[in-house]
């Protein structure tokens, strides 16, 4: 696999404050990554550092064989952070063909990529016309003139309408179903779970987790049982081997797993205890959960 | 470097306000000419300032490319602005994660401000000429080009200057302050050198005030009234000595250089130490 950045001991530190402290991740090509943390955890100042305008206090980063200047490496990525910055004076489509002479691509890409987030009718107004919700929209079609090998985006819906949100959400999983390398920056765990596939936890900028948003915690998951004959069901799992804890609500039997148990062993194994379902749900804890465990785990 | 120069006129061209600015600027140099047809009465004798002497060569030079420098303030607001507007737009942050280095957003704004100082000592070259050889008494080749090293001396105090702007800019991020501090600036070089003078000698103060910025940019071009025939005259008959050091001298031409660079290496370190 290409490695696209690499973080190491990345450290930032704003007088008394460490923002960041000894940071170390990588970036593999082709996946969907989430940084996580709540609001000041470290999560702008780590992506201010990779993408030049931040310095930092001590540690490395590299961006893929680190053969290049950062500033030319940043030629290939396309990023937004916190608010979309253009000159309002300038229209559009100005604005992203001086991208292109700062980037070296060729201006024919505007109106294809302005397509891309429906601007396509607005390519003539200004910057300053626009609302908050364009003004994004904007941001990213100018992150995808060079067809980047990564795009980076920080909070990108932040401030948004809910149909502002859905429509970014919307663009964001067509650019990584075209295959791009995504990171995302959020504090919206639901926005996290559904377009990633890998997740870096940090809080107070000490890293807590990076990996695959399956392997984030150690549970198998759990499964969600209901049945006419409640007593048996209850002391037919309690003598099952995998199953760690039991928990009754309304009827409904939560069953939380130590070792891994397909749905149907477990259908299996009831029926022949004469145990009859009208009821069987296998899921796994949402990121939410897993977040509040993994950070509940530190306190 | 083309492409640096081409991103910064690109933003420069579609800003309303620097284009209606610099062309203010262009269109006030010319009216320069006009001076040529001022004329008024002192009692009986009708004077016209155009058969003074000004538009002599090899005097024309040095007057018109001191006239000329006066004007370079509107430029400033351009070049201040330039810079400031980078700031509050958040845009200089969004140049360098486009892939723009820092170094690379500096020398944009010093090839530009360059460029402006260009066009403009050639602007004079040109007026210079057409005027001179309008109003001038000689105009043979040799005395045409007498002087001519004022054109020189103009280009590097423009440029002192706008690097000056570039740095202030920087500095302070907002165009109105930055345009109050230069202002400020000068007022405590001219109190500088009053207290020097006061305290001790106008030879030590005019020793130790050439080394600041706005003194050494201002000494490239000294005044050039005195000059003029009807003063000379004057102070002829009034047996007064009013020998100025009017030339540029190549140790004042140095103190501008070594000015620039500091200005503009100045303007890159603190850009690079800053976090945006």
């Amino acid at each position: 696999m290409n490695t696209i950045l690499t973080l190491k001991n990345l450290t930032k530190h704003y007088g008394k404050v460490k923002a960041v402290n000894d940071l170390s991740f990588t970036i593999e090509k082709g996946n969907v990554y989430g940084i996580l943390g709540p609001n000041g955890s470290g999560k702008s100042t780590t992506l201010g550092m990779v993408l030049n305008v931040v310095n930092a206090t001590s540690g490395d980063f590299k961006w893929f064989d680190g053969n290049d200047t950062t500033h030319n490496a940043l030629k290939k990525v396309g990023a937004i952070i916190e608010r979309p910055n253009f000159y309002p004076y300038m229209t559009a489509a100005q604005n992203l063909k001086l991208v292109c002479t700062i980037k070296d691509v060729d201006p024919k890409k505007i109106e294809e990529k302005l397509e891309v987030v429906h601007l396509l009718d607005r390519k003539d107004s200004r910057f300053s016309t626009f609302s908050l919700g364009m003004k994004q929209r904007l941001a990213i079609a100018s992150a995808l003139l060079n067809d980047p090998e990564i795009l980076i985006l920080d909070e990108p819906t932040n401030g948004l309408d809910p149909q502002g949100i859905h429509q970014i959400r919307e663009i964001i999983k067509n650019i990584a179903s075209g295959g791009t390398t995504i990171l995302l920056a959020s504090h919206l765990l639901d926005e996290v779970e559904k377009v990633c596939s890998h997740v870096v936890i940090i809080r107070n900028g000490v890293k807590l987790y990076s990996g695959p948003v399956d392997e984030l915690n150690a549970s198998h998951g759990f499964f969600e049982l209901r049945c006419e004959r409640q007593q048996d069901l209850i002391l037919a799992l309690e003598t099952h081997p995998d199953f760690s804890s039991l928990k009754e609500e309304n009827g409904l039997i939560t069953a939380f797993l130590k070792n891994p148990l397909s749905a149907e062993a477990l259908n299996s194994y009831l029926f022949q205890k004469n145990i009859v379902l009208s009821h069987l749900v296998m899921r796994k804890e949402s990121l939410e959960e897993q977040f509040l465990q993994l950070t509940a785990n530190l306190n | 470097m083309l492409r640096l120069l081409s991103i910064e006129f690109y933003k420069l061209k579609h800003s309303r306000s620097s284009k209606v600015l610099s062309i203010a600027y262009f269109v006030i140099l010319s009216f320069i000419a006009l001076i040529a047809s001022i004329e008024f009465n002192l009692g009986d004798i009708q004077i016209r300032i155009a058969d003074q002497g000004i538009f002599n060569f090899p005097f024309i030079w040095h007057f018109n490319t001191w006239v000329a420098s006066t004007l370079k303030f509107f430029l400033a607001i351009v070049i201040v602005s330039m810079i400031s507007n980078e700031y509050s737009n958040r845009t200089l942050k969004q140049n360098l994660i486009d892939g723009l280095s820092k170094k690379e957003f500096m020398l944009s704004k010093f090839y530009t401000v360059v460029v402006f100082a260009l066009l403009s000592t050639l602007f004079m070259f040109i007026m210079t000429l057409i005027l001179g050889y309008s109003f001038s008494d000689y105009t043979e080749f040799s005395i045409v080009t007498r002087e001519m090293e004022f054109l020189l001396a103009y280009f590097l105090k423009l440029v002192g200057f706008f690097s000056f702007c570039l740095f202030l800019g920087v500095l302070v991020k907002r165009s109105a302050f930055a345009l109050g501090f230069l202002f400020v600036w000068w007022i405590f070089e001219n109190i500088f050198y009053g207290i020097l003078r006061w305290k001790g000698s106008a030879e030590l103060a005019d020793s130790i005030v050439q080394f600041f910025p706005l003194e050494a940019m201002k000494n490239l071009i000294n005044l050039p009234f005195q000059r003029l025939n009807f003063i000379e005259a004057a102070a002829n008959q009034l047996q007064a000595d009013i020998q100025i050091d009017y030339a540029l001298h190549w140790y004042e031409a140095l103190i501008v250089l070594v000015w620039i660079f500091l200005f503009i290496y100045g303007a890159y370190a603190l850009l690079k130490k800053r976090d945006l």
